[in-house]
């Protein structure tokens, strides 16, 4: 038996185990359950509401959908695992990984396996409503179906692996705000998601176009809006081959990155650095 | 695996030094351990045994010195060591909602592909659970264990994968009487049946010398005293301590050679009363050695500790 097949196989276990575990939970599942609620509810409320464009008409909904979904998707693959991960250097669960043969590679694994299914709950609850009580959500039918999914798995092999460079790196969980947060939500702020990129400045829109977000909310709004709205984007155009080479290459990097990242951090991992940390959130609860 | 359980040795350090910035933990700690042995590390808080024993975990990449554990460099060595070697963590909040059944039965699946002839890898989790005494609790919630549960299942944990070499930092901590009587006889049992190396720090002097084959005592930075409890009473005093009472009053009388002292005391009084020879204690021995050390530290101090004791 390879003992690193059987590693990555053990912790894909491990992260089903943990999803369910957190399906049990009310404290996990009411955070999530109550975003997907409100998001649903404000959709609901403009369920009604129409955008005419060239001569067209579309549901408002159309047009709201595709932030909503970028943004949860970068959001939870991002603070998700970067914040469980530094709350694991913390609390000893990566130290208990290390001493066990291939247990890094496990633990990651289990990452893996449940920060992606961790999308699935608030997805299906803004999703499911969306698809069949609401009226003509995807002008474009099937296809435009297909897309969401392609563009949603592109967007998991981007932001993953940021999530788990963040959370192998940061200081410590207390740091995690300024230190993933606050860059993060900026990101978020620029990328076009809630904001039409083109009312930020020039040199701001270079920048975001950098970085995935802005990519993944434009293969969302792809899949949703109808083909003339693309007149609005940068360069008049989907740029769908840009899109896909863009996630792609944030995947590799985030590959080739994230694990000499991870590899640090379990190097650095001790008891005494467990202890450190207890000893100093200790502090905090006082 | 070698049947030369005697004189292998699977563990060797040697001038193993710790330095953080300006200060000094470690400052040249050499000593070695046999393949069956049970060995204790005792010494004062602050003397560097968790570093020491960190840096045999490979959790810790020592400032200087040479460290060899099971053919390998610790820090360095590849993801196989790891099945051989099992560490006793002190647990803190880690897999809260885990039960101690399905977190032993997860970390007991890496081992899968290690079984060796005769080292069957890992422990069947019902055997586990029932060794470390946690049948009630093994389907309970790991947050909901008390301190000493959480230690048992930390002991799990570090054998769930049946190590040649068992690592333990202050396994006892937190364990009342019956815990702590629990704790011994598996240790007893992994070192008499499954033929475990055991490596522990403590505390306490008492379970130092029930559990132990050797005492290695750390203080200022390196080893002042390697041997059995015995030799190490022996080496700080031969002298043995003897009272007893005549008329209702008390007496005390040092002595080399107690057994020849009883004999006359006996011959000559009828009256003797509550006779008692107490040789000096593991309690004794520890705190005169760090006392010495930790005051008067010369490099020589060790030579001169066991010349006035000649």
């Amino acid at each position: 038996m390879n003992p690193v097949r059987n590693a990555v196989r053990t912790g894909a276990r491990r992260g089903w185990f943990e999803f369910k575990q957190s399906l049990r939970s009310p404290q996990d599942q009411g955070f999530y359950v109550f975003m997907a609620l409100a998001i649903l509810g404000y959709l609901f409320m403009n369920r009604n509401n129409t955008v005419d464009f060239d001569q067209a008409s579309f549901s408002y909904i159309t047009l709201a959908l595709p932030g909503i979904l970028a943004g949860l998707i970068a959001f939870g693959l991002v603070m998700g695992p970067g914040y469980a991960l530094a709350m694991e250097r913390e609390d000893g669960t990566l130290l208990r990984a290390k001493a066990v043969p291939y247990g890094i590679v496990g633990h990651i694994s289990g990452h893996v396996v449940s920060n992606t299914l961790g999308l699935v709950p608030t997805f299906g609850i803004i999703l499911v409503p969306a698809a069949f009580i609401f009226d003509n959500v995807m002008p474009q039918g099937g296809s435009g179906w297909l897309t969401v999914l392609g563009v949603t798995i592109l967007g998991i092999l981007a932001m993953l692996p940021l999530g788990l460079a963040l959370g192998a790196s940061v200081p410590s969980v207390q740091k995690m705000g300024t230190w993933g947060m606050l860059p993060f939500v900026g990101l978020i702020a620029i990328s076009g998601i809630f904001v039409p990129m083109q009312s930020l400045w020039a040199w701001v829109q270079v920048v975001a176009q950098f970085f995935p977000v802005y990519w993944l909310a434009l293969g969302m709004r792809s899949a949703f809006l109808p083909e003339a709205f693309a007149a609005y984007e940068i360069g008049g155009s989907w740029r769908t081959g840009m899109t896909v080479a863009v996630l792609l290459a944030w995947a590799i990097v985030g590959l080739v990155v994230a694990p000499r990242l991870l590899r640090r951090m379990a190097r650095r991992q001790s008891g005494s650095a467990v202890e450190a940390a207890k000893e100093q959130a200790l502090q905090w609860v006082r | 695996m070698s049947m030369n359980h005697t004189s292998e040795t699977i563990v060797e350090v040697s001038d193993l030094q710790m330095r953080y910035g300006t200060n000094d933990v470690l400052t040249g700690v050499s000593f070695t351990v046999n393949r069956g042995e049970v060995v204790t590390l005792l010494g004062p808080n602050g003397a560097g045994k968790t570093t020491t024993i960190e840096v045999l975990e490979g959790f810790r990449i020592p400032s200087a010195g040479s460290v060899r554990v099971l053919d390998e460099q610790p820090a360095t060595a590849p993801e196989k060591w790891r099945a051989q070697v099992g560490v006793v963590l002190q647990s803190w909040r880690d897999h809260p909602r885990w039960t101690p059944r399905t977190l032993l039965k997860h970390l007991g699946e890496y081992y899968v592909p290690f079984t060796e002839p005769g080292r069957e890898r890992p422990y069947d989790t019902d055997q586990l659970i029932d060794m470390v005494g946690l049948s009630e609790q093994a389907d309970q919630k790991i947050r909901t264990l008390s301190g000493g549960q959480r230690r048992r299942l930390d002991v799990a944990v570090g054998i769930v994968g049946r190590p040649q070499l068992l690592f333990l930092d202050e396994p006892t901590a937190g364990f009342d009487p019956q815990a702590r009587r629990d704790f011994h006889d598996l240790i007893h049992r992994l070192s008499d049946l499954e033929e475990t190396t055991i490596l522990l720090t403590t505390h306490d002097l008492d379970e130092a010398e029930k559990l132990a084959d050797r005492i290695l005592i750390l203080a200022a930075g390196r080893i002042v005293a390697d041997g059995s409890a015995d030799e190490l009473a022996r080496r700080v005093t031969r002298e043995a301590e003897v009272r007893w009472t005549r008329n209702e009053e008390q007496f005390v009388h040092s002595t080399p050679d107690a057994t020849a002292y009883v004999r006359d005391l006996l011959a000559q009084h009828h009256d003797v009363a509550e006779l008692e020879v107490r040789r000096a204690t593991l309690e004794d021995t520890y705190i005169a050695m760090v006392q010495q050390f930790e005051s008067g530290y010369a490099p020589d101090a060790a030579l001169a500790l066991e010349e006035t004791t000649r």
